[in-house]
């Protein structure tokens, strides 16, 4: 159900920018103005997310420790996977959010007659994930060509990377071919196998379906149905200068691109893509493993009810007097 | 309820139902669940509606405003704990977590794969605390509370042994222990306990240790290791109880006091401090490290814990000495400092024996016993002699709580190599920071249970299977009392043969002692290797 909703949701915004351009001629409102309230929701949306997770404390030090913690000073500390100092909890995140460290250990189990368990590394959702991710990130990047003018130094020489076969005209991008693999993998992984799509909500698959919407909408722009860049420049610069402009001519694929990019703009504070700010203030992430050499301060602990020594001893005295235990009061 | 044999038992199907797991009523089995909690126990902590209820009864006698209870109770945690909003928020169900459970390994209910436990709180969460979820209902994934949804939160909450082997493996660090946790004191707001976790919790409240054991049967049960170590080293250890001006308070869990093997694990400790001429006292009053209210709620857990800083204080001790527990350190690594802190009436430990100052526990002032040992082996201040474990094929467990909560892997297994000449690894995937819950852990130790501990056991004792078979290992160590109940039981199924011992036990059997007489046994009254058919068989 969440997979064919999902699906057709995105075919529906796809249809609906199509429309919305050739048919009702539209493109102000696809090209200006969806676009400034999905970049608006967008930034708005993460601040107010992120600041309710903020308002939550971190009442107790929780890190996952997944390695030796500092101790004896003969013994060798894992200074990354379980850090007593705040530069070791740098690293550790740093290994987090940029190579995905965690899901690196992840294992397959096997279990055979006997009975016999067995445990196999598998590192293709690390290594589907990490390509989609670090694609996605390149290509982003290499979007800055639209929206900067002089355009910054670094765009083309990502360029020139990303093209390093030098195949096709226009020459072709590795990240394109890797980032539609990657989401193409995701995707399958999610309905193949059993515990996975038995998990799997609208939530899951919508975002997948609208991601791969922007990839093949992207690549059939810049390698099928060529658009007028020259336009798309003139509109991107208008977008970001504040001075809004609507080309002629630019073509339709244009719009369904930019309509499912607002649409994954306005649709990520609310959603689970969420995980790209909430994994940096994941407490059992985030915090360093040294809770018996510095106190972790609860900003609501509170004093509870307690049974004390003295009533301990009211209760027991005979017993503890006649066991020979000494007591405070004969 | 008969057990099948374990040929039977794991035949485990991993293929979820045809029907969505929505869609897909709880079903409460038999040896699944622990029984219900009793009245009076609840009352004796003050905990609300106190009942007689039965888990197999239609009708679980909750109050009227049931829902109202549980749903303010969420919006007062959500906005507690940062833990719980974000793990509420981010999961992206990539299913990494789904194999790592031991439950869900060992028995292959959908419902035990870790993200598919937190969604079922997550599922209500949405329903009534996000925007998504009150517009489009069940295609986010959102669902009403009703009791149906209410009893399988119970049932599933009660298996999860909080672990955190899953939150090793989520690429945002996401903690099924944190959600299991939050589960629990939810539904402890209606009384929905199990007996194996209230009837400690009184206990402990009122006597100060989970199995009610009142100050005088403590006493004798000292008396009994007192004699049987003389037996054994022909030597008369004196502990001391409650005494003031001592200058270290020794916390151990009360299980190593009451019930075998730990028990050899108690001696092992009086042993060595005798040896040592250690300057210690044992409490009455803080006879409890572990904390079966932790698994109860946060607040409770506070509550037992009171004890522990407060007897130290009392008897004007310099700091506190831990004995060997899983989850016992976890809280205090994690939970301690932050409730009592900052512990200004104790002063920084330093070893009295080799000086060493353990800097790592400079604020809440609580060493733990390897830790203590380690650093006394390592500065050459015990005479051991290795050999006399020579009939020992040892492994070690590492507990999850003091794996995944502390990080403590290499002082045991240093001790372990000195005092034993004979020590395999279980393979990679299984020990350290991966290691496997004993499947009994966070309360869930019960008989009515026991197919749930089996299939929960299974990981673990398949890897004390793997070095029974190729090391011929008959020992299983571990540093935690619930294991030491709990393993015997799992092993003994699944890994027959394999016995399970502390690490101080063996510690003491190496351990040559100034006086003792020659050793002919060890402190079980077993045969040492090359004294079989000696005189104390």
């Amino acid at each position: 159900m969440g997979l064919l909703f999902s699906f057709f949701a995105v075919i529906i915004l796809v249809l609906l920018a199509f429309g919305g351009v050739q048919a009702a001629n539209l493109q102000y409102l696809f090209g200006v103005i969806i676009p400034y309230a999905a970049f608006i929701t967008f930034i708005v949306g993460i601040f107010y997310r992120v600041a309710k997770w903020g308002r939550s404390p971190v009442p107790f030090r929780i890190p996952t420790t997944a390695g030796q913690e500092k101790s004896l000073p003969w013994i060798k500390q894992n200074k990354i996977d379980n850090p007593s100092s705040a530069l070791g909890v740098i690293v550790r995140m740093a290994f987090e959010v940029l190579l995905f460290r965690s899901l690196f250990r992840n294992t397959k189990i096997d279990l055979r007659d006997g009975p016999r368990l067995a445990y196999g590394s598998t590192k293709w959702l690390w290594a589907a994930g990490l390509a989609f991710h670090w694609t996605f990130f390149i290509i982003l990047l290499r979007h800055l060509r639209l929206f900067t003018e002089p355009i910054l130094f670094f765009v083309p020489l990502i360029e020139s990377l990303d093209a390093f076969f030098q195949m096709g005209v226009p020459l072709l991008y590795i990240t394109d071919v890797v980032f539609l693999m990657a989401v193409t993998f995701l995707f399958f992984r999610r309905v193949l196998i059993p515990q996975v799509r038995y998990i799997s909500l609208a939530a899951d698959y919508f975002p997948l379906f609208l991601i791969l919407g922007i990839g093949i909408s992207g690549v059939l722009m810049r390698y099928f149905f060529k658009v007028d860049v020259v336009g798309v420049k003139e509109l991107t610069m208008g977008l970001v200068t504040f001075n809004p402009v609507v080309p002629e001519g630019i073509g339709v694929i244009f719009y369904i691109h930019l309509f499912l990019v607002s649409t994954l703009l306005i649709y990520f504070p609310f959603s689970k893509l969420m995980h790209m700010a909430g994994v940096f203030l994941s407490p059992t992430r985030n915090l360093a493993n040294n809770n018996r050499e510095r106190m972790h301060i609860n900003p609501w602990n509170y004093p509870v009810k307690v049974h004390t020594y003295e009533h301990y001893e009211d209760e027991f005295r005979e017993k503890m007097k006649s066991a020979g235990l000494p007591v405070e009061k004969e | 309820m008969a057990i099948p044999k374990p040929e039977e038992l794991s035949k485990i199907n991993y293929k979820p139902p045809q029907t969505g797991w929505i869609d897909t009523p709880v079903e409460i089995k038999p040896g699944m669940f622990c029984n219900a909690s009793k009245p009076k126990t609840l009352q004796a902590v003050d905990f609300p509606n106190p009942r007689t209820w039965s888990v197999k009864d239609e009708d679980w006698k909750l109050p009227e405003n049931w829902q109202e209870i549980i749903l303010e109770g969420i919006r007062e945690r959500l906005s507690k704990y940062r833990t719980f909003r974000l793990f509420m928020d981010i999961c992206v169900r990539c299913g990494a977590c789904a194999d790592k459970c031991h439950f869900f390994i060992g028995g292959g209910d959908p419902k035990n794969m870790p993200v598919l436990r937190a969604e079922l709180l997550r599922s209500i969460y949405r329903k009534y605390f996000t925007g998504s979820g009150k517009i489009f209902g069940r295609l986010a994934g959102a669902r009403e509370l009703n009791i149906g949804v209410l009893k399988e939160l119970w049932y599933y909450a009660y298996q999860c042994t909080e672990c955190r082997r899953c939150s090793l493996f989520c690429p945002y660090g996401i903690d099924t222990a944190e959600i299991t946790i939050i589960a629990r004191e939810l539904l402890n707001l209606l009384g929905l306990n199990i007996d194996w976790i209230a009837s400690p919790v009184a206990f402990c409240y009122k006597t100060g240790n989970h199995l009610g054991i009142q100050p005088h049967a403590y006493i004798d049960m000292f008396n009994g290791f007192i004699d049987d170590i003389k037996k054994v080293t022909g030597i008369k250890v004196e502990p001391s109880f409650n005494r003031k001006g001592a200058e270290i308070l020794l916390v151990v869990p009360s299980g190593d006091i009451f019930a075998d093997p730990g028990t050899f694990t108690t001696m092992g400790e009086l042993v060595l401090f005798h040896e040592l001429g250690l300057d210690y006292t044992w409490s009455t009053y803080a006879s409890e490290g572990g904390n079966f209210g932790f698994f109860t709620s946060n607040e409770m857990a506070k509550r037992l814990h009171y004890k522990i800083y407060a007897e130290a204080k009392r008897l004007k001790v310099k700091w506190i000495l831990g004995g060997e527990c899983g989850h016992m350190w976890r809280v205090w690594n994690q939970y301690h400092n932050t409730w009592f802190g900052p512990i200004d009436f104790l002063e920084e430990p330093v070893s009295p024996i080799t000086g060493t100052k353990f800097e790592n526990t400079r604020s809440n002032k609580i060493v733990h016993i390897c830790e203590f040992t380690a650093d006394l082996i390592k500065n050459n201040k015990l005479k051991l002699d290795p050999s006399r474990n020579d009939h020992l094929k040892v492994t070690f467990h590492d507990s999850c709580n003091t794996a995944r909560g502390m990080g403590f892997f290499e002082e045991p297994r240093y001790i372990i190599k000195n005092v034993c000449n004979n020590f395999y690894e279980m393979p990679v995937n299984t020990i350290r920071e991966q290691t496997f819950c004993c499947g009994s852990g966070s309360g869930l130790n019960a008989s009515e249970n026991m197919e749930e501990r089996l299939r929960g056991g299974l990981p673990r004792a398949n890897a004390v299977r793997y070095v029974q078979e190729k090391h011929g290992v008959n020992m299983l160590a571990c540093i935690c009392a619930i294991d030491r109940a709990a393993l015997v039981t799992s092993v003994d199924y699944w890994a027959p043969g394999v016995r399970v011992t502390g690490v101080h036990e063996m510690v003491a059997n190496a351990l040559i002692m100034r006086g003792e007489q020659e050793r002919t046994t060890d402190l079980r009254g077993e045969p040492l290797p090359g004294k079989e058919g000696g005189e104390n068989v």
